[in-house]
C-alpha cells in the first residue's frame, strides 16, 4: 500500500511542511512533523521539506507493455444542433502544439448525425484526422451512446491523449469514459504541456476556487484525459487549405444503450449570449439596490455584445435567475473582459471570475476587495458611471 | 423509495483568508463544512422521502472527523449515515473515490436513486458522480435543477445546460447531481440535533467493503499531483481618475488599446 511518512531522524523541525500543507493536516509533535488524518498525499510538504525528511512510497508498478504504443492527440468535437462548440477550436489550437511536441497526429472525434460538412472547419483549426461517427441516434448528445461509441473507439485506436471542453457535456461524458477505461482524468485544466523527458502530459488546474494551482500527471494508464476550460486556450487562425483524413467510425446500433432520453430543450428566454460563450460579461451585485436596476447591466451588456452575470447576493435576493450566478456555487467564467458593477468581491465571487483577462470594477466603496483583482477600477456611483460608460462604448463601437 | 446521498467534507472557504504577504491561503482554524452543493442533495433526498416515503442514507469517504458532517445530515432528517474510512483510501483521486463510494453503495444493497452535489468546492472536479454511476453501471444525469416527476421505475428532471434547460427522462436506479437552484436546504431541527447526537455513525473499512485494494487510495489513483503552487498575483490594477466623464473615456481607450472592443 502506498503511504506517506516522516523520517524522524532527518526532520529538522523547521515547520515548512506545516505551512505548505494545503489541507492543514501536518502538525508538530516534540519538534517532529506528524502527518495527520485527511492527508491527500498531494506532495506539497515533500517539496517544501528542506531536509528531504518526508517521503511518499508508491507501489511503482511496471508500465504494462501494450501490443501497440499509444499514439495520437484527440479532441472531442462537441456539437449541438450541428454547430461545433467554440472550445473545440481552442482545443485543436492547443492540441496542435501537444501533437507537435510528441510527433503524433492530431485528431478530432465527431459524433452526431449528418455532420460531414463540419469536417473542413475541424481541419482548418488543425486536425490531421477526423473520426466521424455518423448516426441518427447520435444526433443529440446523450451520455450512454456517446460513451459507448467513444470508449470503444479509444480501445481500438489507443490514443495517447484525449481532450474535452469543460462544458456541461464534456464534464458529464469524460468522467464516464475515464471510469470505463480506468484511466486518469483531470478536470478543468487551464494549462497543458508535454514533459520533455517523460513525454507525459502535464496538466495544470486551479483548485480551492483558484487560490492554488496543481500540476497533475497520469503515468501508468492511457489515454491521459483532461477537460479544459473554455476561453483559456487560444484558437489558431483557421487555415482553409488544410485537409484532414476522414475516418468513418462504425456505429453498432444494437450495442448502443439509450437509458437517458432528452425530451426537449428549453431555451432561456431573451438570452442573446451565454455566460459560457461570452467574450465580455457584465455582472451586477447587491449595489444595484433593486431588481429593476439590472436594466442598466443589460443595457451595457447589449451594447458590448456581452452576457449578463450576477453575484450570489443578487441571485439569492431573487433579482435574477440562478443561471446567471458567477462564483463558487454558480458558474466559473473567464471572458476577455469582466465588468463587475456593485459587487464587493467576496472570495466566493472571485473564485468564479478571477481568471478573466481584464477585470473592470465599478464600486462606490474604495476598500471593496474587488479592486484587489481589478485591472481597471472606478470608484463612484454606479448609477452615474454605468450609463456614462454605456454611452461612451456606444460611440466607440459606432466609429 | 431508497435514496443514497453522497457527501464530502470540505474546508469552509468563507473562512479562508489570503495572506497578503505570501498570497497563500491561511488555513489555520478553518472549520470544515458539508460541501455546499451536497446540502442541496441531502435536502432533495429528504423531500423525496417526505413525499413518497422510503429512506435516505448518507455516505461519505474520508477521515474520522467527517462523522461530524454525517451527523449534521442526520440532524437535517436523513435516516442513517455511513463513513467509508480506511488508511487504504488515503490519497484517492476521483477514479479511486468513485470506486470506493460505489463499493459502499453496493455494500448497502444499492439504491433507487443516488444523489450527489454538482461538484465539491475544494476540488471542483464534478467527476465523482458520473464515475460512481459508471462503476455501478447505471445511468446518470448531471446539473439537475428540478425533479419534475419520479415513480418506482423512472425519473424526469430538468438539467441546466449552456443557454437553457434540457428535460431528460431516465429509468431507475439512476444517479443525479444537483445544482443550487433545486431547493433551499432546511436548518436542522432541535429534535434532529438530539437524534443526531444519539445516532452512531458506522465506519466501514476496506475489508468490510471487500474492495480490491489495488483500486483504492493512492494505488488506485491513475492521476498524481506533482506540484502545488500559488497562482501568479495579478498585476496591480489602475484606478481611473477624474470625473465620471473622464473615467468612462479612459476605460473605453484602455479596452480599445487592448483590442477587446
Amino acid at each position: 500500500m502506498a503511504d506517506i511518512r516522516v523520517i524522524e531522524s532527518e526532520c529538522v523541525g523547521c515547520e515548512a511542511c506545516v505551512d505548505a500543507c494545503p489541507f492543514g493536516v501536518v502538525s508538530m509533535s516534540n519538534g517532529i512533523a506528524v502527518i495527520g488524518e485527511g492527508c491527500n498525499m498531494c506532495s506539497a510538504c515533500v517539496d517544501a521539506c528542506p531536509a528531504g525528511a518526508i517521503v511518499i512510497e508508491r507501489n511503482d508498478e511496471p508500465v504494462q507493455k501494450e501490443e501497440k504504443e499509444a499514439s495520437g492527440v484527440w479532441v472531442f468535437a462537441e456539437q449541438r444542433g450541428g454547430r461545433i462548440a467554440g472550445v473545440v477550436h481552442e482545443l485543436l489550437g492547443e492540441g496542435r502544439k501537444l501533437a507537435e511536441a510528441l510527433g503524433q497526429p492530431l485528431a478530432a472525434v465527431l459524433l452526431g448525425s449528418d455532420l460531414s460538412s463540419r469536417v473542413p472547419e475541424l481541419a482548418a483549426s488543425g486536425a490531421d484526422i477526423v473520426y466521424v461517427a455518423d448516426h441518427p441516434s447520435l444526433a443529440m448528445f446523450s451520455d450512454d451512446p456517446y460513451a459507448d461509441v467513444f470508449a470503444r473507439l479509444i480501445r481500438e485506436e489507443k490514443p495517447d491523449i484525449v481532450l474535452f471542453g469543460a462544458t456541461s457535456t464534456g464534464r458529464s461524458l469524460a468522467p464516464r469514459i475515464a471510469a470505463r477505461l480506468k484511466t486518469g482524468l483531470t478536470a478543468d485544466c487551464t494549462g497543458l504541456s508535454i514533459d520533455p523527458e517523460s513525454k507525459l502530459l502535464l496538466q495544470t488546474r486551479p483548485a480551492f476556487g483558484g487560490n492554488i494551482m496543481a500540476t497533475i500527471r497520469c503515468r501508468y494508464t492511457k489515454p491521459q484525459m483532461a477537460t479544459v476550460r473554455p476561453k483559456v486556450m487560444k484558437r489558431a487562425a483557421p487555415d482553409a487549405r488544410r485537409v484532414a483524413e476522414v475516418r468513418q467510425v462504425r456505429v453498432d446500433v444494437d450495442a448502443l444503450r439509450m437509458r437517458v432520453k432528452i425530451d426537449e430543450f428549453i431555451e432561456e428566454a431573451g438570452e442573446v449570449v451565454n455566460l459560457e460563450d461570452a467574450d465580455i460579461i457584465v455582472s451586477g451585485g447587491r449595489g444595484l439596490g433593486d431588481p429593476k436596476h439590472f436594466s442598466l447591466i443589460e443595457e451595457l451588456a447589449r451594447t458590448l455584445g456581452g452576457a449578463v452575470g450576477a453575484s450570489r447576493a443578487a441571485v439569492d435576493a431573487g433579482w435574477i435567475p440562478y443561471s446567471h450566478q458567477v462564483g463558487q456555487t454558480g458558474k466559473t467564467v473567464c471572458p476577455k473582459v469582466y465588468i463587475a458593477v456593485g459587487i464587493s468581491g467576496a472570495i466566493q465571487h472571485l473564485a468564479g471570475m478571477q481568471s478573466s483577462d481584464i477585470i473592470v470594477a465599478i464600486n462606490k466603496n474604495p476598500d471593496a476587495p474587488i479592486f484587489q483583482v481589478a485591472t481597471y477600477g472606478i470608484v463612484g456611483d454606479l448609477f452615474q458611471v454605468v450609463p456614462k460608460i454605456t454611452e461612451e462604448f456606444r460611440k466607440a463601437m459606432a466609429e | 423509495m431508497k435514496v443514497i446521498v453522497c457527501i464530502k467534507q470540505v474546508p469552509d472557504t468563507t473562512e479562508v483568508k489570503i495572506d497578503p504577504k505570501t498570497n497563500t491561503l491561511i488555513r489555520e482554524g478553518v472549520p470544515s463544512i458539508i460541501n455546499p452543493f451536497d446540502t442541496y442533495a441531502i435536502e432533495e433526498g429528504i423531500r423525496l422521502k417526505e413525499t413518497y416515503g422510503g429512506t435516505v442514507t448518507v455516505i461519505s469517504m474520508g477521515p474520522p472527523q467527517v462523522k461530524e458532517s454525517l451527523k449534521e445530515a442526520i440532524a437535517m432528517g436523513a435516516d442513517e449515515a455511513y463513513l467509508l474510512s480506511d488508511r487504504a483510501f488515503a490519497g484517492s483521486d476521483t477514479l479511486a473515490t468513485s470506486y470506493t463510494l460505489a463499493s459502499g453503495i453496493r455494500f448497502l444493497g444499492g439504491a433507487d436513486l443516488i444523489i450527489c452535489g454538482k461538484q465539491a468546492i475544494d476540488g471542483d472536479t464534478a467527476q465523482v458522480g458520473p464515475g460512481i454511476a459508471e462503476e455501478l453501471d447505471i445511468p446518470h444525469i448531471t446539473y439537475v435543477k428540478k425533479i419534475r416527476q419520479i415513480d418506482d421505475s423512472r425519473i424526469v428532471v430538468e438539467r441546466m445546460v449552456e443557454g437553457g434547460i434540457e428535460v431528460a427522462t431516465t429509468m431507475l436506479p439512476a444517479l443525479i447531481t444537483v445544482v443550487k437552484d433545486i431547493n433551499q436546504p432546511r436548518l436542522p431541527s432541535l429534535k434532529g440535533i438530539m437524534r443526531a447526537k444519539r445516532t452512531e455513525i458506522r465506519v466501514l473499512g476496506a475489508s468490510d467493503l471487500g474492495v480490491d485494494q489495488t483500486r483504492t487510495g493512492l494505488d488506485g489513483s491513475p492521476t498524481e499531483v506533482i506540484r502545488i503552487f500559488t497562482p501568479e498575483v495579478r498585476a496591480k490594477g489602475e484606478m481611473l481618475d477624474g470625473d465620471v466623464e473622464q473615467q468612462a473615456r479612459t476605460l473605453v481607450e484602455r479596452l480599445k488599446a487592448a483590442r477587446v472592443i
